[in-house]
């Protein structure tokens, strides 16, 4: 009777409906796709809107004060820059030019805000990408150490040491490694990607370490290597903070689950138990956190990327917002909302893949 | 005859004395009830005897533990590698929530065979036949198609068998089994206590049932201990201990059931006794034992 | 016989979190400092804007870390600097603090429409970088302080907004909170009373954890120009003109050092704090050795 009532409901389980749009999997990525396109046009809005609330002037900005009190050339430069149109014109202006891929010319540099930042964006990935993988290392293993040795001494060396992490301030280190490591010690090149000696190599990925490597040139991916050597490092430190400050507490959180124990109860070896079972169950918040901090490194490091001339996404940021050049504000502003929506899209992705109640459904 | 015997069994956790001298036989072949409200050590005893209580416990006694051939005097005596070998193969345990105690990231199948290819040395091949095999012994239907599913996709019922599947894979001398049935829907609790109670026959396991459920208790235990404050305060068979407890506080345990059932009563018929708790108020004693266990 | 439905208000227990190292040293360092800016004017200092013709000095007795570029001694305008960014960071703190926690309170305990809209706006403001944000709000503001931390407050307050909103949340489904409105508080009765008693602690965490971070983004906004201006003694901009005079390196490194400081001060007190409120995390917890 019991054993029916079981049987029953295992059955009701394995026969739920969803045999028509093929498996819950590609349904759940379809669904987050969706999503993601809504934001996006929400992202356009956003950039929009806001750069249009604030009160300072563009025109002032780019015609400088002589030229913009001629009400002539204001007039001409406004109607140049679709500027005398009521806002949702320019909205609708500006979303066709998008789909275009076209984001207009950077008031500062006349170039097309496209050309700018498809220049910068490798530069930061780049260097997102180096820190991120020795962070994601350093700080998984740290996260790790400190849980399994909870409130002893490696516990507390690591809490102290991610706390410093979190504190320096970053464009503060990025000054004084560059003073020590260059001008000093001579041990690290200057700033800049590449030694000025050097000619990039043929663009492929934009990033000059894959690049040279695809190219055969060697001497140019030491030299793009070690360039990224400084600010890679500065940048680690505050990731690796962070990540390890939430690595151990997901993993203090797996540690008490009653699964962990039944696994220590079952016999197997230490190793096992943490690495099939504790890391797998930590693994789903861990990775929210790395897609955060990884989204925000490809988002431009401003002070890091200003310090070492990096010549990334933070450093044209920070040129465009000082300059009020309001179209490569937006150009900025649209790629972090990418950024931003992409990376959470990757995220709820690999959750899909990693996790068998979303997979299996 | 294989079993657990335990002998002045003490368990402090920095001041506390959770346990302070237990004394319990727990043979092969029988189902010895370890009952007593939350915080009476029933749980840390079963911890115990499997070496995970809490890490800076101190523990003393005797947990002697008689395996046909290869005995072990004293488990408490063992290094924690030689009692890790033990664990999941000679001695196997058996947790409160099945929906908590399965990692839910793993496959049915992978979480059956870890220990199984650890202890045993068997192939992916061989793993997975026994697991399926394993499926079947504790009436898991479709265990073909079980051992590829995942914990989510199951109830809480068959969740249970298989986590007790799980348990008995290696083939275990002594099963603790830590409230078993208490997350579980009333309606499919009888299920998994006869099959505690069929693979106890079969077996020749020795298990130690640790409740807070009296009915539990009187329905599949031979043996009955009851624990008050770190010591046993009541001993002996499952009518004794049931029908003419010894102890004021076993008899008030006792009277704090709503149905006792007649002696024998098995599992399927589970009356009340005409009489049996009637004259108490009714002091839940040991109910919502929730956090114990966890 | 009175019936009392009693919540069970979670206590500060400071006590405990006094005795971790951590939080006597984060602590001490913050008072230090505090001390500092209050006591400036009478420290015996040289004034933080005077110009004397020793430029660019090396530490010496005379000038202890030294001159900067306008011959102005760089311990003296070092300290003074705590006077800047201290009731700067206090302001800022505060401001997000109120705001995000009354936007937060609010979305959670009415629901609906205006919770949607609320935490719509703050997950927008959250899409965006805080340093990119705030240095396009600073800078189509204008370059000064006061705007600096007018930005800093807009890309800041959706973090309390957030945790304000699940707390209340949390607590509105409390039974003890349900008993006290079915024996008759009015919405905000039991807001204040039952609710917000039990918030408090996690939102005093969050804050003091915070301030480091405001600190940070402040004087990073500084740094590149787009917060404190000529002549004030302010930490990231004295890092930034240091910048400018590379072989000097006193100029940027003792500015730099106290906004280290202070920011390990207030994150040490507040992971002390964190630790003490959260019993997941605290001391009393059996370590599991795997």
């Amino acid at each position: 009777m019991t054993q029916l009532d079981e049987r029953a409901e295992t059955a009701a389980r394995a026969s739920r409906p969803g045999g028509r749009l093929s498996s819950p999997l590609v349904r759940y990525i379809a669904i987050r796709l969706v999503v993601s396109l809504l934001l996006l046009v929400g992202v356009t809005i956003v950039t929009f809107v806001l750069t249009n609330l604030v009160p300072a002037s563009p025109v002032t900005a780019a015609l400088g004060e002589r030229a913009s009190s001629d009400p002539k050339i204001v007039a001409a430069f406004k109607a140049a820059q679709g500027l005398d149109k009521p806002l949702p014109v320019q909205y609708a202006i500006y979303l066709g030019h998008l789909l275009q891929g076209n984001l207009g010319t950077s008031i500062q540099t006349h170039d097309a805000v496209t050309q700018d930042l498809a220049a910068a964006f490798p530069a930061t990935v780049e260097l997102a990408l180096f820190v991120i993988v020795l962070s994601v290392i350093i700080g998984l293993g740290l996260g790790l150490i400190a849980a399994l040795r909870h409130n002893r001494l490696p516990d507390q060396i690591i809490r102290v040491v991610s706390l410093l992490g979190i504190s320096v301030p970053t464009f503060w280190l990025a000054v004084a490694v560059y003073f020590l490591f260059f001008f000093v010690l001579h041990w690290a090149p200057g700033s800049g990607r590449l030694d000025p000696a050097d000619t990039p190599p043929p663009t492929v990925t934009g990033l000059f370490t894959v690049d040279a490597l695809l190219a055969g040139q060697p001497a140019v991916f030491f030299d793009a290597l070690s360039h990224l050597v400084l600010p890679g490092l500065v940048l680690t430190l505050y990731t690796v903070g962070l990540l390890v400050r939430f690595a151990r507490s997901a993993i203090l959180d797996v540690l008490s689950q009653d699964y962990v124990r039944a696994a220590r109860a079952k016999g197997l070896p230490g190793g096992q138990v943490v690495f099939r079972y504790v890391l797998r169950g930590a693994l789903l918040p861990i990775l929210t956190i790395v897609g955060l901090a990884f989204g925000s490194l490809l988002s431009g490091t401003v002070l890091t990327e200003q310090v070492f001339a990096w010549g990334g996404i933070g450093q044209y940021a920070f040129r465009a917002a000082t300059a009020l050049d309001l179209p490569a504000v937006l150009g900025v502003g649209l790629i972090v909302g990418v950024v931003y929506i992409a990376t959470n899209f990757v995220i709820d992705v690999i959750y899909g893949v990693v996790d068998p109640r979303v997979r299996v459904g | 005859m294989s079993g657990l015997r335990i002998e002045e069994l003490r368990l402090t956790i920095g001041r506390s004395e959770v346990l302070r001298g237990i004394s319990l036989d727990a043979p092969g072949g029988v189902i010895t009830g370890l009952a007593g409200e939350s915080g009476s050590g029933k749980t840390m005893t079963g911890l115990a005897v499997i070496g995970l209580q809490p890490a800076g416990s101190r523990v003393s006694g005797t947990i002697a533990f008689d395996d046909g051939a290869a005995g072990v005097p004293n488990l408490l005596d063992l290094s924690p590698r030689a009692i890790n070998r033990l664990r999941g193969r000679r001695i196997a345990m058996v947790f409160q929530d099945p929906t908590a105690s399965l990692q839910p990231m793993l496959s049915i199948g992978s979480q059956l065979t870890d220990h199984l290819r650890h202890h045993l040395h068997l192939d992916r091949h061989a793993a997975r036949d026994r697991a399926i095999e394993l499926l079947e012994r504790v009436k898991v239907p479709d265990p073909e198609a079980a051992v590829r599913r995942y914990p989510h996709q199951f109830s809480g019922g068959q969740l249970q068998r298989i986590a007790i599947a799980i348990a008995i894979a290696c083939e275990p001398a002594v099963l603790i089994a830590d409230e078993p049935t208490t997350a579980l829907d009333v309606t499919v609790q009888a299920g998994i206590l006869r099959l505690l109670r069929e693979l106890t026959d079969d077996l020749g396991l020795a298990v130690l049932l640790v409740t807070h459920d009296l009915g539990v208790m009187s329905a599949v235990a031979d043996t009955v201990a009851v624990m008050r404050s770190g010591t046993v305060v009541e001993h002996g068979s499952r009518y004794q201990v049931i029908r003419e407890p010894r102890t004021a506080y076993a008899k008030e345990l006792i009277a704090a059931l709503p149905h006792t059932p007649a002696p024998g009563a098995g599992v399927d018929e589970r009356s009340p006794a005409p009489g049996a708790g009637a004259d108490g108020e009714g002091s839940s004693a040991g109910a919502d034992d929730e956090g114990e266990a966890r | 016989m009175t019936v009392a439905v009693a919540p069970p208000r979670r206590r500060m227990r400071l006590p405990a979190a006094w005795r971790r190292p951590l939080a006597i040293v984060g602590a001490a360092v913050i008072v230090i400092w505090v001390l500092i800016a209050l006591l400036a004017p009478v420290l015996p200092l040289q004034d933080p804007l005077h110009q004397s013709s020793a430029v660019l000095a090396s530490p010496s007795a005379g000038h202890l870390l030294g001159t900067d570029e306008l011959g102005r001694d760089v311990l003296s305008r070092t300290l003074w600097g705590s006077q800047v960014s201290l009731p700067l960071a206090v302001v800022l703190v505060l401001a997000s603090l109120v705001i995000g926690s009354v936007l937060g309170a609010v979305a959670g305990y009415i629901g609906g429409i205006v919770d949607e809209v609320i935490m719509r706006i703050a997950d927008l403001v959250f899409a965006f970088p805080t340093i990119i944000l705030a240095m396009v709000v600073a800078a189509a503001l204008g370059p000064s302080l006061t705007n600096a931390v007018i930005a800093l407050t807009f890309v800041n307050w959706p973090n309390y907004a957030r945790v304000m909103r699940a707390l209340v949340l949390g607590a509105r489904g409390q039974e003890y909170v349900i008993a006290g409105r079915l024996l008759g508080s009015g919405p905000f009765t039991s807001l204040r009373r039952d609710v917000l008693p039990n918030v408090a602690s996690p939102m005093l965490v969050l804050a003091t954890l915070d301030f480091g971070n405001q600190i940070l983004l402040l004087s990073g906004l500084s740094f590149l120009g787009l917060g404190a201006v000529p002549p004030t003694a302010e930490w990231g901009s004295m890092v930034g003109d240091g910048v400018q005079q590379f072989s000097s390196w006193w100029l940027a490194t003792f500015p730099g050092l106290a906004i280290f400081s202070v920011v390990v001060g207030f994150n040490f007190l507040g992971d002390a704090l964190r630790d003490a409120l959260d019993p997941r995390t605290a001391g009393a917890v059996q370590g599991t050795t795997v």
